[in-house]
């Protein structure tokens, strides 16, 4: 295991109420300030591995350190994003990305400061007095988002976070939060079952197998990213071939 | 330059057309007449204005609304706390649930005399009535809406370090806000029932007595009067508090985000 990795998995495996095996004896870790992408068929564990790393289940085996310190529960280190967004329906944009904040006691001024920012941050300036209802999914992911990056965790945990968005929203949010990441330094654990996001997005690709979800490979695009734009990088060559063989690998699992 | 006038809202000339043609069939029915039992809407209205005018109205409505509103409050303290409990708690559910599942199914006329037997006629005979009828929808409302709180929002809340304590009080109670005030109301509909059920089975007084008195000495008008006063009151109160009820939670801040 590499000797940066700021979250490692070590032997995980999860069985449902004694029935289910999602996930068995997966070893990895992640390195920090990267993007890693969990992939894999439906069913394969990937939601309940990113479950665990955040604290929110717990493994049947083995263990997960984040930081060199053992998981025992959900902790300030980590934040997570929602494929459901999760959003208190009753309480405005300022209140639900301050939310984390609250929960945390940190008083109101200080906390709607800081959630004003990331608002702007995240391009929802304006929106601060609207009511999740009245926002799109794109625009509600967005504020899922900005509650993640309010707590300052190191560790985003993203959960299949543009399921529920239409793809030109999502194409725009994609680029964008690749920008927004960079620049904060954040290490993400992102999950997804699309090929194209996965690759798009990531500095590592986790392949996992179907139920129960092992580590099936993993997969370094290595895409120069630099100055270049969104387009350029969908034409690179190491994005087209990393698109090409996570899909020679998944398409034995697709029956 | 002068403009007609024109009502805010034509639903409102609706509602006073649907009044006028209920009441219109009502005293032609009276005058035609189906039976003697039977008064014309306008006689009704006359006895009622007598009632009114000798207090024996008012008068029973003090006493009617006694029993109701202590057996009301009783259910909002005792019964959305069983149901919280009931939501919140395996230990509390498994050991109260039966309880107000059989209250919800037995039939309320029949516990009536049981009542009478241990409390004997008074006021606490009456409020138990009340509260036998109206608790189970409190409590089972009150439990499903903590019982129903979105999961995910849950998660979240736990996500990010949120306490258990923090959980009830910023998540499932706001979340069972709208069910449990809902609750209360459909509470006080079936306290209307009981109230009311008890007035004619256990002592007559109040409304009950009224109506019952009226009958036995043929004096149909003032007995239909106060037949027509209690479901009056009644539907007012409940539409009243179902528009409360919209204003408190608005349904589009309700729903999963």
């Amino acid at each position: 295991m590499s000797a940066d990795a700021i979250v490692e998995v070590a032997g995980v495996g999860k069985t449902y109420e004694g029935r289910v095996q999602a996930l068995a004896d997966v070893s990895l870790g992640f390195p920090s300030g990267k993007l890693s992408t969990l992939l894999g068929p439906s069913g394969c564990g990937k939601t309940t591995l990113l479950k665990i790393i955040g604290g929110l289940i717990p493994a049947t085996t083995g263990e997960v350190w984040v930081k060199r310190r053992k998981v025992e529960g959900p902790g300030p280190e980590r934040a997570f994003v929602f494929q459901d967004f999760a959003l208190l329906p009753w309480a405005t944009v300022l209140r639900n990305v301050a939310f984390g904040l609250e929960l945390r006691g940190v008083p109101t001024a200080e906390r709607e400061e800081i959630a004003r920012q990331q608002i702007v941050e995240v391009g929802l300036a304006g929106f601060e007095s609207t009511y999740p209802h009245q926002l799109s999914g794109g625009m509600r992911q967005r504020v899922g988002l900005a509650r993640a990056l309010a707590v300052d965790a190191d560790i985003i945990l993203m959960d299949e976070p543009f399921s529920s968005v239409d793809e030109q929203t999502r194409r725009k949010f994609q680029e964008e939060l690749l920008d927004l990441l960079r620049r904060k330094q954040k290490t993400v654990i992102f999950v997804t079952h699309s090929i194209e996001e996965a690759a798009y997005l990531s500095d590592r690709i986790v392949l996992l197998s179907p139920r129960p979800g092992t580590v099936s490979k993993i997969i370094q695009p290595n895409i120069a990213r630099g100055q270049r734009s969104p387009d350029e990088i969908r034409r690179d060559k190491n994005y087209l071939d990393a698109v090409d063989e996570i899909w020679q690998i998944l398409r034995r699992y697709v029956a | 330059m002068p403009r007609t006038h024109r009502p805010e809202n034509p639903r409102v000339l609706w509602h006073l057309a649907s009044f006028a043609l209920v009441f219109g069939c009502w005293e032609i029915a009276g005058r035609w007449p189906i039976s003697v039992a039977f008064p014309p809407f306008s006689q009704t209205v006359l006895a009622l204005l007598r009632m009114l005018a000798d207090g024996s109205l008012p008068k029973a409505y003090v006493s009617t609304l006694q029993p109701l509103v202590i057996g009301v409050i009783l259910c909002g303290i005792a019964g959305i706390g069983f149901g919280i409990g009931m939501g919140l708690s395996r230990a509390v559910e498994w050991f109260t649930l039966p309880v107000f599942i059989i209250l919800q199914a037995a039939p309320m006329a029949a516990i009536i005399p049981l009542i009478t037997y241990i409390y004997g006629i008074g006021l606490t005979a009456k409020v138990l009535a009340v509260v036998f009828l109206a608790a189970p929808v409190v409590v089972m409302n009150s439990y499903k809406g903590i019982r129903n709180t979105n999961p995910s929002l849950i998660q979240m809340c736990r996500a990010f370090l949120g306490t258990r304590s923090q959980e009830v009080v910023k998540i499932i109670l706001p979340h069972a806000g709208a069910l449990i005030f809902a609750g209360l109301r459909l509470g006080l509909a079936m306290g209307f029932i009981g109230v009311v059920i008890a007035e004619l089975l256990i002592t007559p007084t109040g409304i009950g007595d009224l109506i019952t008195y009226h009958s036995s000495v043929a004096d149909y008008p003032e007995m239909f009067a106060a037949v027509a006063s209690i479901i009056l009151i009644a539907s007012l109160t409940i539409h009243g508090l179902e528009r409360l009820e919209r204003r408190l939670f608005p349904p589009e801040l309700r729903g999963s985000s």
